[in-house]
């Protein structure tokens, strides 16, 4: 029990420390804050008015621009991890008794918020340029809720690259294929424009339901079950995640 | 609870660690009184931070048994983490956060309070002499004040034993004075100090007790005098007349595998002597049976740079 209550208080401390780091660290903050919005701008007005959605494009592309700002997001956080392990402040970490899980859960939680914080800005730039929810307070709720599962478990995985990566660098590449994942989705076109042998990959692929659900639940309409298929991706990719950066962490301070 | 005997803060019984078929620590046997200063003096490659990790249980050996502030490095591992401190190799502070912040969050990682943690960064700043720069980040530090930082930073907690590996290495002179004097302080206090270095001088000036590494094996323990009498208190340094002399010379001289050191630059062979004039004149005898080869020849009482080059076959780094 003292055990556990040890660990979250050295948790807590440690995500005090990445969230000032990554609060100092000039470059994270440009590709974590500005980049989304950017995309977000060039996706609207350089490609969206050759987009037919049905809806406007800016309503339809702001989900998807939620989901990349999490997998940028997820390169600075590896990149952290992998920095960490680098130097020799692990050690000393170690020798103070604080546990790999505490180490990393402190990055993933500076992580989360770093991302909810880059949300928001991107939310608000969208609503200043024509974005037009229409959700419940229940709805705005459960797109939050199933929003902060999907930054744990990415930022976690992230974690996870930046152990298995030798290098900083290496460890913000391993995290390209994320930044991929929204492509090949519902996020930005409809996949009925794409050709049909990507039909099957791009509509059971884990971005897809959860676009699909924060699209329905911000503008309330129906989701079916594709909230919880989100939920179970998350739930899935997290123990994936928190199981491999466990095994990664003993193998790299043997 | 276990007991050990309360006079020894480190004891190590057959400490080996290998990587597969490598084996870069061979049966490490060593104790350290409490209160005590030990130096582990080797060359880069000996061994040192391999046994450092192991005693502050951040490495299983692979073999041996070992306690450290009576308490078992594998059984009772949280136990010795709490009652020690290690200062690593390479400085381990955040560079983004400022020398209070780094100093801070160690203290909440002891568990100290926050109000707590908060003094006891204070108090060090004040005592390392970083009081000035306690709020600017650590990237605008200088070596010796990222140094002094990190030595501070392990001694957040009150360690009872205070591990470092190398303190020095990469100072320039004047910050390495002035860590040495922080570690004779620091000693004063009553913490035990388990240090690790290159430098023969640092050992000398520092340590109660040298253990000397190389290749992994402890090839010998003492006082810095203890050592010096393993190689005979001595040294004969021949200089020869020319470098065909001194080729000869060092001929005649090689088989008695006693050689302490050869320095073709100067023409100077360095032999082991005990010092007393029958010694010194047999010596002299055997390396120029002719009296045409030799120069001059001056007697020195042996250094440690003597016994390293001696036990080791390399010679020392200087500082
Ligand atoms: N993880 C490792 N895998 C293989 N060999 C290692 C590893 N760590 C250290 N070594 C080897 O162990 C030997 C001793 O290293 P080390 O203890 O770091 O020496 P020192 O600190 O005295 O310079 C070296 O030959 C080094 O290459
Ligand atoms: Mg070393």
């Amino acid at each position: 029990m003292s055990d556990v209550l040890g660990g979250l208080g050295h948790a807590t401390t440690m995500a005090g420390r990445s969230i000032r780091i990554s609060g100092r660290n000039l470059d994270a903050l440009i590709s974590s804050m500005v980049l989304p919005v950017m995309l977000m701008l060039v996706f609207v007005y350089l490609f969206g008015g050759a987009i037919e959605t049905g809806t406007d494009y800016v309503t339809y592309v702001v989900p998807g621009i939620l989901i990349l700002c999490a997998s940028f997001g997820g390169a600075t956080t590896a990149m952290g991890v992998s920095e960490d392990m680098k130097g020799g402040i692990i050690d000393r970490f170690r020798s103070l008794d604080v546990g790999g899980t505490s180490i990393l859960a402190g990055h993933v939680a500076a992580s989360t918020l770093r991302n909810l914080a880059s949300t928001v800005l991107v939310l608000t730039v969208g609503l200043l340029i024509g974005f037009q929810p229409s959700a419940t307070v229940s709805g705005w709720l459960a797109a939050a809720g199933l929003l902060i599962a999907f930054l744990v478990a990415i930022s976690w995985l992230s974690a996870a690259f930046g152990l298995l990566a030798r290098t900083p660098e290496a460890a913000g590449g391993f995290t390209f294929f994320m930044t991929f994942l929204p492509y090949p989705s519902s996020a930005f076109v409809p996949i009925d424009t794409m050709p049909t042998w990507l039909h099957g990959f791009a509509d059971h692929q884990p971005v897809t339901s959860l676009i699909e659900s924060l699209r329905g639940l911000l503008l309330d309409e129906p989701v079916g079950t594709a909230p919880w298929t989100a939920l179970t991706w998350c739930a899935g990719i997290l123990l994936v995640a928190v199981g491999l950066s466990g095994a990664l962490f003993k193998v790299r301070t043997r | 609870m276990t007991s050990t005997p309360q006079t020894l803060a480190i004891e190590a019984d057959g400490l080996t660690k290998a990587y597969g078929e490598l084996t870069v620590l061979d049966a490490l046997h060593l104790q350290v009184e409490r209160g005590a200063v030990f130096a582990l003096l080797g060359p880069n490659g000996a061994g040192k931070t391999t046994t450092v990790r192991i005693l502050t249980t951040l490495t299983r050996a692979t073999a041996g048994r070992a306690r450290v502030a009576g308490h078992d490095i594998v059984a009772e591992r949280s136990r010795v983490r709490r009652a020690i401190s290690l200062t690593g190799q390479f400085v381990a502070i955040d560079e983004k956060q400022s020398g209070e912040e780094n100093l801070r969050m160690m203290g909440r990682l002891r568990g100290l309070s926050r109000a707590a943690a908060r003094r006891r960064a204070i108090e060090l700043l004040e005592r390392f002499d970083l009081t000035d720069a306690a709020h600017r980040r650590t990237e605008t530090y200088s070596g010796g004040m990222r140094r002094r930082l990190d030595l501070a930073s392990g001694l957040v907690g009150d360690p009872e034993v205070v591990f470092l590996d190398e303190p020095t290495t990469g100072l320039d002179p004047r910050s390495r004075m002035e860590l040495w004097q922080l570690v004779r302080e620091l000693a004063r206090s009553g913490s035990t100090i388990f240090l690790t270095t290159q430098y023969l001088e640092e050992a000398d000036r520092l340590a109660n007790r040298i253990g000397l590494v190389d290749n992994g094996r402890l090839v010998a323990q003492g006082t810095a005098d203890e050592l010096k009498a393993r190689v005979s208190g001595h040294r004969l340094d021949l200089t020869a007349v020319d470098p065909s002399a001194y080729l000869r010379i060092v001929q005649r001289t090689e088989n008695t595998s006693r050689r302490l050191h050869h320095i073709p630059e100067t023409l100077t062979i360095g032999l082991p002597t005990d010092g007393s004039a029958a010694g010194v004149r047999a010596l002299l005898d055997e390396a120029d049976p002719d009296r045409c080869d030799l120069l001059r020849f001056s007697v020195h009482q042996a250094t440690l740079d003597d016994v390293f080059l001696t036990l080791t076959g390399k010679e020392p780094q200087h500082v």
